[in-house]
């Protein structure tokens, strides 16, 4: 097996182990407690309002605001570690047929890989720097290297073999 | 059956797909997995989806009509009533997402095994402590609605959630040996048991070039939208929630109306976005899995090539017509829902030649 398909493949089942892994510990530990949060906030930013409090209305929705921003951003990088780490273990079966020199297939691989882990950690990170200008930047160029490996693996899955 | 069927199987195919071999469990399951979880998400698209949609817009509207009395406890049942139609709602998405995710997984074990330096039983042992757990996790999703916290030890957690986290565990733990037994084969470079067959074959290189096409697409439309709406989405939700807090509190329930609409608008615009988003990437990896698979597939040429078409076809018709609902409304949905069903109907297909396969195989096993 070429070195190009033992990273995508190994580097593919350990992501979506790592994946799951957080999956169930957000589910166990945190999932829940957001959920009652974001539903609490704003329940509370309705009832606040019908008591004529406008300042705690605003505020109790300011934070189902900055909760659900959380929230998706988590549940994202679970699922998106998880589909990334599927694509890395179909191109590593088939990556023999990419019809490239092994050198350029490593550094697909390499590419592909990056992007993988790159795109679902900036994405989580938001959620500790709401708005971080180098976080959305991160999260840009993640998946910005995944499609550059993708269209580079469908050239080479295009290309005839004779010209590797 | 025409003279271009797959080929009977022989020895080396009896071994790649050998009688209660884990490949076999793993291919099985795996579409057997993606089949139920397309199916379910028809079923929930045509009967709960939108049915769900109009009942949270109804219970937003009497939260409005509570501030408005200065009712809190009205607002209270009204939410109350919300979070159990959106827990409703998120369980039957996640169990669908989660029954077609372990689907494509056991597809993908499937094809990894002869790098899977474990003895045959071993690894057949792992195939049916992962299809346990395959099956179990989206059981244990869908009913945390129905089951909530009843007799539960647990604060926050239910038993149907403790059963789905056991069962997400126990993929975990199996993949996790795996990948002890894929490093133990980087050690010893020996594969345990024969590669898939290769065969360059129109069915084949159809799925694998439409599926890395469509997975990229699914790539293209997510980082559009993420670069030009989804932020913008997330400004648009709370000034729509301010804006209908405000009207509903100086008793303007009209205006709290059309807000209400407006965030059910902007919901759909949300989850119709990133439902094409994801349906689009998975329908490609499926079709790429498929792929390795149509060398089992013994039917003839012809349908073979139909069923690819077929669900080549299905899996553009979903996101695009999903995609249209904004525009189109129930009829893109209803097109939508039949690109699905195309989808299923082509796994059913090819399903059937994967087992007429088998059948001749251990047809053949027996008589020697």
């Amino acid at each position: 097996m070429t070195a190009s398909r033992k990273l995508l493949i190994c580097g593919g089942v350990i992501l979506a182990a790592f994946g799951m892994l957080y999956g169930v510990e957000y589910a166990l530990v945190t999932e829940h407690q957001t959920l009652e949060h974001m539903g609490g906030s704003l329940a509370q930013s309705f009832t606040a309002a019908a008591g004529h409090d406008a300042a705690r209305s605003k505020a109790a929705l300011h934070e189902y605001g900055e909760t659900k921003y959380d929230y998706v951003r988590e549940v994202d990088a679970h699922s998106h570690w998880i589909g990334l780490a599927m694509l890395m273990i179909v191109l590593g079966v088939i990556f023999d047929r990419v019809h490239f020199g092994e050198g350029i297939r490593q550094g697909i691989a390499v590419v592909l890989l990056m992007g993988s882990v790159l795109f679902p950690l900036a994405v989580l990170l938001q959620t500790y720097h709401h708005g971080a200008l180098v976080l959305k930047a991160l999260a840009v160029v993640g998946p910005g290297l995944v499609i550059a490996g993708l269209t580079a693996t469908a050239w080479g899955l295009a290309r005839r073999e004779s010209a590797a | 059956m025409p003279a271009t069927v797959t080929t009977l199987p022989g020895k080396t195919d009896s071994a790649t797909l050998s009688a209660m071999s884990a490949r076999r469990l793993y291919i099985f399951a795996g579409i057997g997995l993606i089949t139920c979880g397309l199916l379910f998400g028809d079923i929930f698209a045509v009967f709960i989806l939108h049915q769900n949609a109009g009942r949270q817009g109804e219970a937003l509207i009497a939260a409005c009509r509570a501030v408005a009395a200065g009712d809190a406890a009205a607002v209270n049942q009204a939410f109350s009533h919300l979070g159990d139609l959106l827990e409703d709602r998120g369980t039957k998405v996640d169990a669908h997402v989660h029954m077609i995710g372990a689907g494509y997984l056991a597809l993908m074990l499937g094809l990894i095994q002869p790098y899977v330096a474990f003895s045959r039983k071993a690894k057949k042992s792992l195939a049916v402590l992962f299809v346990a757990g395959a099956i179990l996790l989206p059981v244990g999703i869908f009913l945390i609605h129905y089951v909530g916290l009843a007799d539960s030890p647990f604060a926050v957690i239910g038993w149907a959630s403790v059963l789905a986290d056991s069962s997400g565990g126990l993929l975990i733990v199996v993949l996790v040996v795996t990948a002890w037994g894929f490093i133990q084969y980087l050690g010893s470079g020996q594969i345990t048991e024969p590669e898939l067959p290769e065969e360059d074959s129109m069915p084949r290189r159809a799925l694998l070039t439409g599926g890395t096409i469509l997975v990229l697409l699914g790539f293209l439309h997510g980082a559009y939208y993420a670069g030009t709406q989804l932020y913008e989405h997330e400004r648009q939700e709370t000034a729509i929630l301010q804006r209908m807090i405000d009207a509903a509190s100086t008793g303007n329930l009209d205006a709290a109306t059309a807000e209400v609409n407006s965030f059910g608008g902007l919901a759909g615009a949300r989850a119709v976005n990133i439902a094409a988003h994801s349906h689009v990437i998975e329908f490609g990896l499926l079709a790429m899995l498929l792929s390795f698979v149509q060398p089992f597939v013994f039917l003839s040429e012809e349908w073979k090539r139909r069923w690819v078409k077929v669900l080549l076809g299905g899996s553009v018709i979903l996101p695009v017509f999903v995609l249209l609902e904004l525009k189109l409304g129930l009829l893109a949905g209803g097109i939508a829902d039949i690109g699905g069903l195309m989808v299923v109907v082509s796994l059913v297909g090819m399903l059937v030649g994967i087992v007429r396969y088998t059948g001749s195989l251990d047809t053949a096993e027996g008589a020697r």
